[in-house]
Order: C-alpha cells, then sequence, then structure tokens
C-alpha cells in the first residue's frame, strides 16, 4: 500500500503549437478522492485522456498502479473505469446489452457479466431502463449510463470527467454519494468547474488553470485561502530579518513570506481581502532607510482562478426534488 | 488475443447493421439487381448457366461492399465511442477483427440469399454444380478482400461519405488494373497485371480454383486488417 495509484511527473502535452498542459505532477493514494477544479479548457481533459492511454503525453510520465500508461497501456486500462465528457453511447443499443459488451470488452468473467451488469444498473438506479434504447434515454439517464459503464468491471480506479454534468439536482446529489461510497475502495479522481461539487465529494482538491496546476489542498483549506487575503510581491535592498519584522508590524498584514533571491530581500505579503497595502508597505520601507526595488500585486491569484469558476450550484438546485421523471 | 471480446464487437456490429435501415436497403439493392441479371441471362442464354450472372455479382460487389463498411470505423470516430472501446483493455488488432468479421458475416448472408438463384436451376434442370460452388468461393474471397480493405479506409477518416467513395474508388482501380497494365507495359504492366482483382477472379465461375487466387485474396485481407490496425494505434502515440 505504499505504492500510489497515481504517480503523475512533470507531464506536459502539446497540440500543434497549443500548450493544453505543462510541467503538471501530482500524486494520488489509494483510496482517496482526488477532484480537479479548474475553468473550462484549463487541462482537466487533458490529464485524465492521458492516464487512460487515450492519448499519449508529449513529455513526462504517468504511473497508474505501478504501469506506465505509455509502455503497459494495457495493464493501465484493465485497472481503470473511465467516464469521458460528455460522454458518446451507442444509440442503437439497450442499456442492458451495452452494459453487457462493455463488461466483456473489460474484462470481466463471462459467468460474471450478468451478476455485474444488475448490480451497476442498480447502484446507478437504471433497472427500470434496462430495455430501452439508450437513443431513447435523456441527458440525466445517458450520464448514469456512462457511469455504470465505467463501474461495469469494478476497477480499482475511477477517473470521472464532470461526472454529474446535464443531471438534475436530485440525480446531482444521488451521484455524488455514490461516488463518496466509492471510496476506500477505489482511487477515485473527478473533474468539475464547479466549486461546491468538488468541496462536496473530495478530499483534496487539485486547481488546475492554463494547463497547471496552482494550487492543491484538502477543500476546507482552499476555501480558507480563498476567503483570506491578496497578495502583494515586494522586492527590498536591505537586510531580510530587520525588513521582514517592519513590514510585519504593518497593520492589516496576515503573513510575510520570504522568497530567497541573492543580496535582496525578497517577500509576498498576504493581506486582508478588499486592502490595498501598497503604500503602507512603500512607506515602511522607506522609513528604514532600504532601498525598495519593486512593489506589486500579485498577477494571478487563487482568487482570480476562482473568479471564473462557477461558484454556485447549477440553477433549479432548490426545484422539486421529486420531480426528476424523465427519459423515455 | 481475446476471442470473447472479438466476438463481443462482431455481435455489437451485426446489431447494429441489422438495427438500421440501410443495411436492409443495401440487401435489398443488391438482391434486386443480381435477380434482374439472373433473369436477363437465363431469359436471353437460355442456358443452365450461372457463370455470367455469378461475375455480375462480382462486379456488383464493387458497389455494395463499401457500403457494408464505410461506417466501420468511421462511425465511431465521428461520434466518439470510439474512446469507450481504445480504453478498455483491448488491443486495437481486436476491435479491426471483431469488425472484420461483421462484415463478413453481413457478406455471407448478402451471398446466401442468392443461393435462391442456382437453386430455381436445379428444381428445372440439372446445372453443373462445380463451377457454381467456385463461384460462390470466388465470391466469398473477393468480398472478404473488399472488406478488409474497406475497413482500412473507414479507419482513415470520420466521414462514411468520403470512407464509402474512397473505398469504391480503390476497388475500381485495382479491379481495373488489368486495362490499365496496357498503358504501362512491360514490368510495371505485368505487377499491376498480377494484382488485378478482374484477373484473379475470372477463372473461379469457369470452376477453376486455383491456388495462387486464393492466396492473393488472403493476402490482401491480411494487408488491409494490418493496415487498419496500424492506422488505429497510430494515435496512440501520435
Amino acid at each position: 500500500m505504499t505504492q500510489p495509484a497515481i504517480q503523475v511527473k512533470n507531464l506536459s502535452k502539446s497540440y500543434g503549437l497549443t500548450l493544453a498542459l505543462r510541467d503538471v505532477s501530482f500524486e494520488v493514494r489509494r483510496g482517496e478522492i482526488v477532484g480537479f477544479l479548474g475553468p473550462n479548457g484549463a487541462g482537466k481533459t487533458t490529464t485524465m485522456r492521458i492516464l487512460v492511454g487515450y492519448l499519449p503525453p508529449t513529455s513526462g510520465t504517468a504511473i497508474v498502479d505501478g504501469y506506465d500508461v505509455l509502455k503497459d497501456s494495457l495493464e493501465v486500462r484493465r485497472r481503470i473505469g473511465y467516464l469521458p465528457e460528455n460522454i458518446s453511447l451507442y444509440n442503437d443499443m439497450t442499456v442492458e446489452a451495452f452494459l453487457e459488451f462493455m463488461a466483456t470488452i473489460r474484462g470481466v468473467a463471462r459467468k460474471r457479466v450478468r451478476e455485474r451488469v444488475r448490480a451497476v444498473m442498480a447502484q446507478t438506479r437504471l433497472d427500470h431502463m434496462a430495455r430501452v434504447l439508450i437513443g431513447k434515454l435523456s441527458r440525466g439517464y445517458r450520464q448514469r449510463v456512462g457511469l455504470a459503464q465505467a463501474l461495469v468491471h469494478d476497477p480499482p480506479i475511477l477517473i470521472l470527467d464532470e461526472p454529474t454534468v446535464g443531471l438534475d439536482p436530485r440525480q446531482i446529489i444521488e451521484t455524488r454519494q455514490l461516488i463518496k461510497s466509492l471510496a476506500g475502495d477505489h482511487t477515485v479522481i473527478l473533474s468539475s468547474h464547479i466549486l461546491p461539487e468538488v468541496s462536496m465529494t473530495c478530499q483534496r482538491v487539485l486547481v488546475i488553470h492554463q494547463g497547471q496546476i496552482v494550487a492543491e489542498d484538502a477543500p476546507e483549506n482552499l476555501a480558507a485561502r480563498l476567503r483570506g487575503s491578496e497578495r502583494i510581491r515586494v522586492e527590498v535592498r536591505g537586510p531580510a530579518d530587520q525588513v521582514r519584522r517592519a513590514l510585519e508590524a504593518i497593520p492589516g498584514v496576515l503573513a510575510v513570506i520570504p522568497e530567497a533571491r541573492d543580496g535582496v530581500a525578497s517577500f509576498a505579503i498576504d493581506c486582508a481581502v478588499g486592502t490595498d497595502l501598497r503604500e503602507q508597505v512603500a512607506e515602511a520601507v522607506v522609513r528604514g532607510g532600504w532601498g525598495l526595488r519593486e512593489l506589486r500585486p500579485v498577477g494571478m491569484s487563487l482568487e482570480e482562478i476562482f473568479l471564473k469558476l462557477t461558484t454556485e450550484e447549477p440553477d433549479g438546485n432548490t426545484g422539486n426534488p421529486g420531480d426528476n421523471r424523465e427519459g423515455a | 488475443m481475446g476471442i470473447r471480446a472479438i466476438l463481443a464487437i462482431t455481435a455489437k456490429e451485426l446489431n447494429s447493421y441489422f438495427a438500421s435501415f440501410i443495411a436492409y436497403a443495401v440487401v435489398a439493392g443488391f438482391l434486386f439487381v443480381t435477380g434482374a441479371f439472373f433473369s436477363l441471362s437465363v431469359l436471353l442464354s437460355r442456358q443452365v448457366n450461372l457463370r455470367f450472372t455469378l461475375t455480375d455479382v462480382a462486379i456488383i460487389l464493387l458497389f455494395v461492399s463499401p457500403a457494408i463498411t464505410m461506417r466501420l470505423l468511421s462511425e465511431e470516430q465521428a461520434s466518439g465511442t470510439l474512446e469507450l472501446l481504445v480504453t478498455s483493455p483491448i488491443r486495437e488488432a481486436e476491435i479491426v477483427l471483431g469488425k472484420f468479421l461483421a462484415a463478413l458475416v453481413f457478406l455471407v448472408i448478402m451471398l446466401a440469399a442468392t443461393a435462391y438463384y442456382p437453386l430455381l436451376l436445379i428444381s428445372y434442370s440439372q446445372p453443373d454444380p462445380g463451377p457454381i460452388a467456385a463461384a460462390y468461393l470466388g465470391l466469398f474471397l473477393q468480398g472478404a478482400a473488399f472488406i478488409s480493405l474497406g475497413l482500412f479506409i473507414s479507419a482513415l477518416t470520420r466521414n462514411q461519405v468520403v470512407a464509402y467513395i474512397f473505398t469504391f474508388g480503390l476497388l475500381l482501380i485495382i479491379w481495373l488494373f488489368e486495362a490499365i497494365s496496357g498503358i504501362f507495359g512491360g514490368q510495371v504492366g505485368s505487377i499491376l497485371s498480377s494484382l488485378a482483382f478482374y484477373n484473379h477472379f475470372v477463372d473461379f465461375p469457369k470452376g477453376v480454383v486455383d491456388t495462387k487466387d486464393v492466396v492473393f485474396y488472403i493476402s490482401v485481407v491480411v494487408f488491409g486488417l494490418v493496415l487498419a490496425e496500424r492506422v488505429l494505434e497510430s494515435r496512440r502515440w501520435r
């Protein structure tokens, strides 16, 4: 159990000239539920597609359950259940026939196929749709069929790309409960662009933005960081200790984080949200008789990335939960 | 190589053929045209002979087999369902073989439906069974070669219409290699002529089963399947 379920090192992916992923590294422990959080186009789907062997990485390595996604693709695929984003299904098959087909090509033993299909149909509440053609299902039911096919061979690792998209509020709650119930036995990576979704289901969140992991933390801590602060970067020529003490003395400063650099003292200063302490910082530096070389608010803060995320539940979450009749 | 996975894909494809209107239209059109040739040939020649009818069937296969193979891989690419197949623990070769077998079964069903013509002749007379059996073997081998190449073309494009047109074009050109070979002459001409589908087929309806023709068709089948597998596999490292 010492080996992590997923190990990604310096993964990059470019499509032609565009760099979709740059130097992404992370690990996922066994039994953990990890969320990829990021706006659309951040690189979540690309990362997942590399993990399931659908796309080759441009550089870097990804190890799933001890197997390299490039060299031992078959072994990796045996261990993964994958729900693609906006899943495409065979519309001319019935739900049951499709799941039996998927179970077979995923290597479920002949004798266990029916049993497994029945189990996942119950798990995803599809029992009453078994004989319905997939092409006649509503979006929500199709998404459940997608989830069912990811689970049908009982894989130890699940990779779910936007698992609740297209579901109605009640189904979203059910799906989240289902995913949570998988923790422990299963390692789960799910992606979302909805903040509350990952904070409700995941134990750890990786925030992905423009192909890079910009933050990694437990959901509670991320939320705290989000509420917490604004950041200023300052570079001062002077004795680091004294400068730091002077900066910390400024009212409104929450933390001063030294950033080592030759000859100059460089700090990141976290301030209470909604305050602009740049003038106070400048004053403190000048008063100390040191040289102020740089003073600027930090470009893309985590907060700004979060602003691009959907921070609310989809519309209609307060709608009548009994009204989930849909489909054929 | 997983036989179960291959057969599962074959079953899925067959289900998909018979769930669609196009399959029935293709079979109906095929039977209508071959039936017309059969009637004309019998009525005009007044002979208990299927040699010309079954040679015509071979030509009709040029038009029909691209319709059997056009959607096999292009549709999965267009709709995105290929993602489900290639992220499953099966090899590309299994996908290709499963689909090839499905198309082959469809071909056999179509050819079996034309058994009506020889049976009709047998009920009235005593046609020579040897050439008829040989012709059916030839049709089967040639159909298999057509399907294999069609599957390869279908792997190259997401568009079914493009797959049909290119497959038909390719088959027609190879069929006509004999005619083109005259233009080149010499070494090139004889290579073209030895690859021409027509030259390899033409002896079967006469009742002559030549090993080199059988080997030729089987080689084409293997060639097409390997190419299709390569194209699918290229996605993993491209």
